[in-house]
This record gives structure tokens, C-alpha cells and sequence, in this order.
């Protein structure tokens, strides 16, 4: 896998989903392509379809146009080589403690077995700092340390790439800062790619490497930018994007 | 509420008063005053008092000498024979293998019809959540037999199998199997969709999810689907052996209660309904209990 190949490349997808009562065009479409090592954000509103776009990437949903492909192959159905990390706490087995967790991922997609996955799972458990709570039951641990286990466990199975759902979106702000710092110091460590899903500016900044910027109902692509380097840099993008993000709501406000 | 109301309104608004200035200070050490317990054992009487199984016992003891002084009082052992009769009744029946052996009749039948049940149920349920149609299927079943009580069934179970176990085993399978499949399939329903997303992303399809996520997962429902099944099994495999218990030939604890009502043995009656109560008990607090506490207990599960 050369540097001069994306990734993950995404090819006029357009996704509809099924209510009772409509018919949902979630994205309209959306073209965009990840790079190894990028830390690539998904960033827009609610309704935008970000979260079902991630889904398709992780094989969830097919598209009712267009194409997505991983390393040049077709997706199709949900696989251990995209690991998907959710928003809810409840993703995690709660008849498995932290370890187990971790070990049932990497038997049951038969990536390793054994004592080779035991001591995987031990490794990444370690990154994430629950070396304490590997033998906890998921029940005890807070959010946050819930959310390290989602992370050591897609991080274990090196996934060709990570799907993060607003991975951070229901912890308190704090501990949400200082996963934030964790991800990237973990992602300093072995540059894993990463697609990730977040209707924050700030945090799509500081995760991002680049970030697509989508547009509403139905999503489209508004825009595809460099994250900053610099904390002035920063300031600029987020009042460059809540422009964007803000002259669409005038507009849809005019329209009602 | 309104008086605070009333009161933020009633104070003038003064712009010019000032609050007093106060100093910041920043405490380098907790001040710790040597008297405050920070964390002392409770006294052993109070630890005893929080034992759930000792307080329980110290009930039974209660109402067993109650029993004891109403029966004495009464002194009628063909109304209401005393505890001690009771008990020394149930001691001899233990003693010379009568009692052992109705347990046994009765356990004996209530598996075979609660291994039945259960087997039915699974595929009940394996056919539910296969299809929409099986869905259906079920749901419209158990709401049609489930509020059927199982004795209603006996005459029926009569005429198809006999006076024998058959038919026993015909209402218990009735009366289990509902209850299990009911409570499977709303626990199957009830397992979170990020769960059944993981699974998937492991790479899992099928029966293979089927058994290393959603059995696990809706095991708390399961759980209680066979305690229930349970119940509803003892209770009627009692009340049909006292129906009909006459002809089934070696017959168990309910056959065992009519036997020595109709020989005015009442202490013997109350024995076989103390034992009736104890079987009843020790599945129902010391099997399920230990399942459910090794089990979704550790797990946080318990709802």
C-alpha cells in the first residue's frame, strides 16, 4: 500500500434510509478519500448524515448510488477491518471484563487466539491506562474509561481504519478534553487511520488532520479543509466554519 | 417557591452596596480533626442486623412458635396439628423413604415436562426471531395460551394420554413453555442495536452472533423466563396430582397430600405441604438466586 493510494475512498454515495412514514435521503452524493494516517473528520450538524455515512463506510448500510471502497475493495458488509467505536456506553459486552472484552474482539473476528491475543489485548489495554481495571467488570468503570476500552479494543484488532461515532459526544467536558489529548497521543503512537464523526467545531479541529464539512438535509459536501497548526490558526478556521455552518441556517431560516 | 419569588422582587435594587471584601485562601493541608470518624467497622450487632438471611430466619422462627402455641391452644390434631407434629411427621416420612420418594415422583415428572418445555420454547423462539411471520406466530400464540391456566387443560390431557404421566407432562409443558418463550423473545428484542452493531463488526453472522451475543446479552430475560417457567411448573404439578393423582400409579408429593387427607393423617398433610413450600424454596432462592448472582449480578445486569 503505497502513500500515493487512498485509503478508504468514498465515490458519489448517496444513502436512504426508511422510516415508517418517508423516505430519508441522509446523503447526496458525497465524495471524499482517506489518506493512511489521516485523521480524518466528518463535521457537520444534526441531520447532515454524518453518523449514516459512517455506518455505510462500516458496511451497516449500502448505498443506494455510488460506491465505497477500502484499500480498492468493494464494501459490502460490516467487517474487523473497519472497527467501529460508538457514542453509547453500552457497547461493550457487559458479561466480559475489560480483558475478555478485548480478547472475545480479536477471537471472534479469528485475527488472533490465544495466548497471541491475550497478550495484544494486554498491550492495549495498557495504552489506554486500565492496566488496573483489565479484570473490571464494564459496569464499574465510569464513561470515559468505558469509551478507553471502545478505543483499545478497535485500536487492538489494527483495523485498516478506526470508524469513531462521536466517540467523546456523551462524556463531560473534562474528561471529554482529556480523551481528546489521549486519542491523539495514542494515534503519535502508531498513526493508525481514523475516520471520525463530530458535530463540534473545536473538537473537529483539534482531532481532525483534515475535515469535510457537510451541508443538511440531505447531506452534501460543503467543504474539504487542512485542520490548523497553530492556536491562531485554529481560531480563524472555527470562524471560518461557523460562518459556513451559520450563513446555511440563515439561508434555511429564510426559506420556512 | 412564590415567597422567594416575592422576596427577589420586594428587595430594592441598590447598585451602590458592595459586598464586604473577602480574603482567597487556599488550604495546604485537609485541617483532619482527630475526633472525626473517617471510617470506623459497625458494631457486630449491627452487622448481623444487615444479614437479609438472618433477619428472614428470625421471622420463621417467629411464626413457627406462633404456629406452635395456636396448634397447642387448639388442640385438635385432625384441624390444624402443631409444628412440632409437623415437623416430626415430615422427619419419620423422611426417615422411612416415603417422602424421598414422592419428592422424587413428583421432581421426577415436573423435568421431564420443564426439559420439554424448554426445548419447545428454544425453537419458539429460534423461529421468531428468524422471520417476521415467526414473529407473529409467537406472539400470537402465547397471548392466545398464556393466560390459559394449565389445569384447564387436565380434562383434555385426560382423554389424549391417559391416566398417566402423559398426561402430566402434556400441562406442565403447557404451562412452562409460554413463559420461557415470552420472556426469551422480549429479551432477544430488548438487546441494544450498538451490541448487535459490534457483533457484526467482529464479523459475526448468523447463528454464531445468535449464540456469542444476543443469548448472552438477553440472558437477564432468559433468566427470568425459567424462573418463571418454574413457578408456574411447580404450582401445577401439585394441583394436578391432587385432580388426579389417585390412578398414576407410584404419584408424588400432591398425590402423597390427598392420600393422607383422605386417612385424616393431618399431620401428614402438613408435612407433605411443608415440603411442597421447601422444594419451592430451595430452586427458587438457591439455584436461581446463585445463577443470578454469579451470573448478570457480576455482570450489572440486575435491573
Amino acid at each position: 500500500m503505497g502513500l500515493d493510494t487512498p485509503l478508504l475512498e468514498v465515490d458519489g454515495v448517496t444513502l436512504q434510509y426508511k422510516t415508517p412514514q418517508h423516505l430519508v435521503t441522509a446523503t447526496y452524493r458525497v465524495d471524499f478519500k482517506v489518506w493512511p494516517s489521516d485523521r480524518f473528520v466528518l463535521l457537520g450538524p444534526s441531520g447532515c448524515g454524518k453518523s449514516t455515512l459512517l455506518k455505510a463506510v462500516g458496511g451497516y448500510m449500502a448505498p443506494t448510488e455510488g460506491q465505497i471502497r477500502l484499500r480498492g475493495r468493494l464494501v459490502t458488509d460490516p467487517g474487523p477491518d473497519r472497527m467501529m467505536v460508538f457514542q453509547e456506553f453500552d457497547q461493550l459486552l457487559p458479561w466480559k471484563t475489560v480483558r475478555q472484552n478485548v480478547v472475545f474482539a480479536l477471537e471472534a473476528s479469528g485475527r488472533l487466539t490465544g495466548r497471541e491475543a491475550e497478550e495484544r489485548a494486554r498491550h492495549y489495554i495498557d495504552k489506554v491506562n486500565l492496566t488496573k481495571f483489565a479484570d473490571s467488570y464494564p459496569h464499574m468503570l465510569s464513561g470515559g474509561m468505558k469509551q478507553r476500552v471502545a478505543i483499545a479494543r478497535g485500536m487492538a484488532m489494527e483495523p485498516d481504519i478506526l470508524l469513531m461515532d462521536e466517540p467523546f459526544a456523551a462524556l463531560d467536558a473534562l474528561t471529554r478534553r482529556r480523551m481528546q489529548d489521549e486519542l491523539l497521543s495514542l494515534w503519535e503512537g502508531t498513526r493508525f487511520t481514523v475516520l471520525f464523526v463530530t458535530h463540534s467545531i473545536p473538537e473537529a479541529i483539534k482531532i481532525g488532520s483534515r475535515i469535510l464539512l457537510l451541508s443538511p438535509h440531505p447531506g452534501e459536501v460543503k467543504a474539504e479543509l487542512n485542520t490548523a497548526t497553530s492556536p491562531s490558526e485554529a481560531m480563524e478556521l472555527e470562524g471560518r466554519i461557523q460562518h459556513m455552518l451559520f450563513a446555511e441556517q440563515i439561508e434555511e431560516g429564510e426559506n420556512v | 417557591m412564590s415567597s422567594v419569588v416575592h422576596r427577589l422582587h420586594s428587595a430594592p435594587l441598590d447598585t451602590t452596596r458592595q459586598n464586604p471584601a473577602r480574603p482567597e485562601f487556599i488550604r495546604q493541608d485537609p485541617v483532619g480533626q482527630p475526633t472525626t470518624v473517617v471510617e470506623k467497622p459497625l458494631s457486630f450487632a449491627e452487622r448481623l442486623y444487615n444479614q437479609a438471611w438472618l433477619r428472614k430466619l428470625a421471622i420463621l422462627a417467629v411464626l413457627a412458635v406462633a404456629w406452635e402455641i395456636y396448634g397447642r391452644y387448639l388442640d385438635n390434631d385432625l384441624l390444624f396439628p402443631t409444628f412440632s407434629a409437623t415437623v416430626s411427621a415430615f422427619l419419620k416420612g423422611m426417615a422411612d423413604g416415603t417422602l424421598p420418594a414422592r419428592i422424587w415422583g413428583s421432581l421426577k415428572v415436573l423435568l421431564m415436562g420443564y426439559a420439554v418445555g424448554v426445548v419447545l420454547a428454544t425453537i419458539l423462539t429460534g423461529i421468531a426471531i428468524a422471520s417476521r411471520i415467526g414473529t407473529d406466530l409467537l406472539e400470537t400464540l402465547t397471548s392466545m395460551f398464556n393466560p390459559l391456566p394449565a389445569i384447564a387443560l387436565l380434562p383434555l390431557a385426560l382423554i389424549w394420554f391417559g391416566l398417566g404421566n402423559g398426561s402430566l407432562v402434556f400441562v406442565l409443558v403447557h404451562s412452562v413453555t409460554w413463559a420461557i418463550a415470552l420472556n426469551t423473545h422480549s429479551g432477544f428484542l430488548s438487546v441494544s442495536r450498538t451490541l448487535k452493531m459490534v457483533g457484526r463488526n467482529y464479523g459475526l453472522t448468523g447463528a454464531s452472533l445468535i449464540r456469542k451475543i444476543l443469548i448472552p446479552a438477553a440472558f437477564p430475560s432468559i433468566l427470568t423466563g425459567l424462573k418463571v417457567g418454574w413457578a408456574f411448573a411447580w404450582r401445577t404439578l401439585i394441583a394436578a396430582e391432587l385432580v388426579f393423582g389417585v390412578s398414576s400409579g407410584s404419584g408424588g408429593l400432591g398425590w402423597f397430600i390427598y392420600e393422607n387427607k383422605n386417612m385424616l393423617d393431618i399431620p401428614n398433610v402438613f408435612a407433605g405441604l411443608l415440603t411442597v413450600i421447601l422444594i419451592g424454596l430451595v430452586v427458587e432462592n438457591l439455584i436461581f438466586q446463585t445463577i443470578e448472582r454469579k451470573t448478570i449480578g457480576e455482570w450489572g445486569m440486575l435491573t
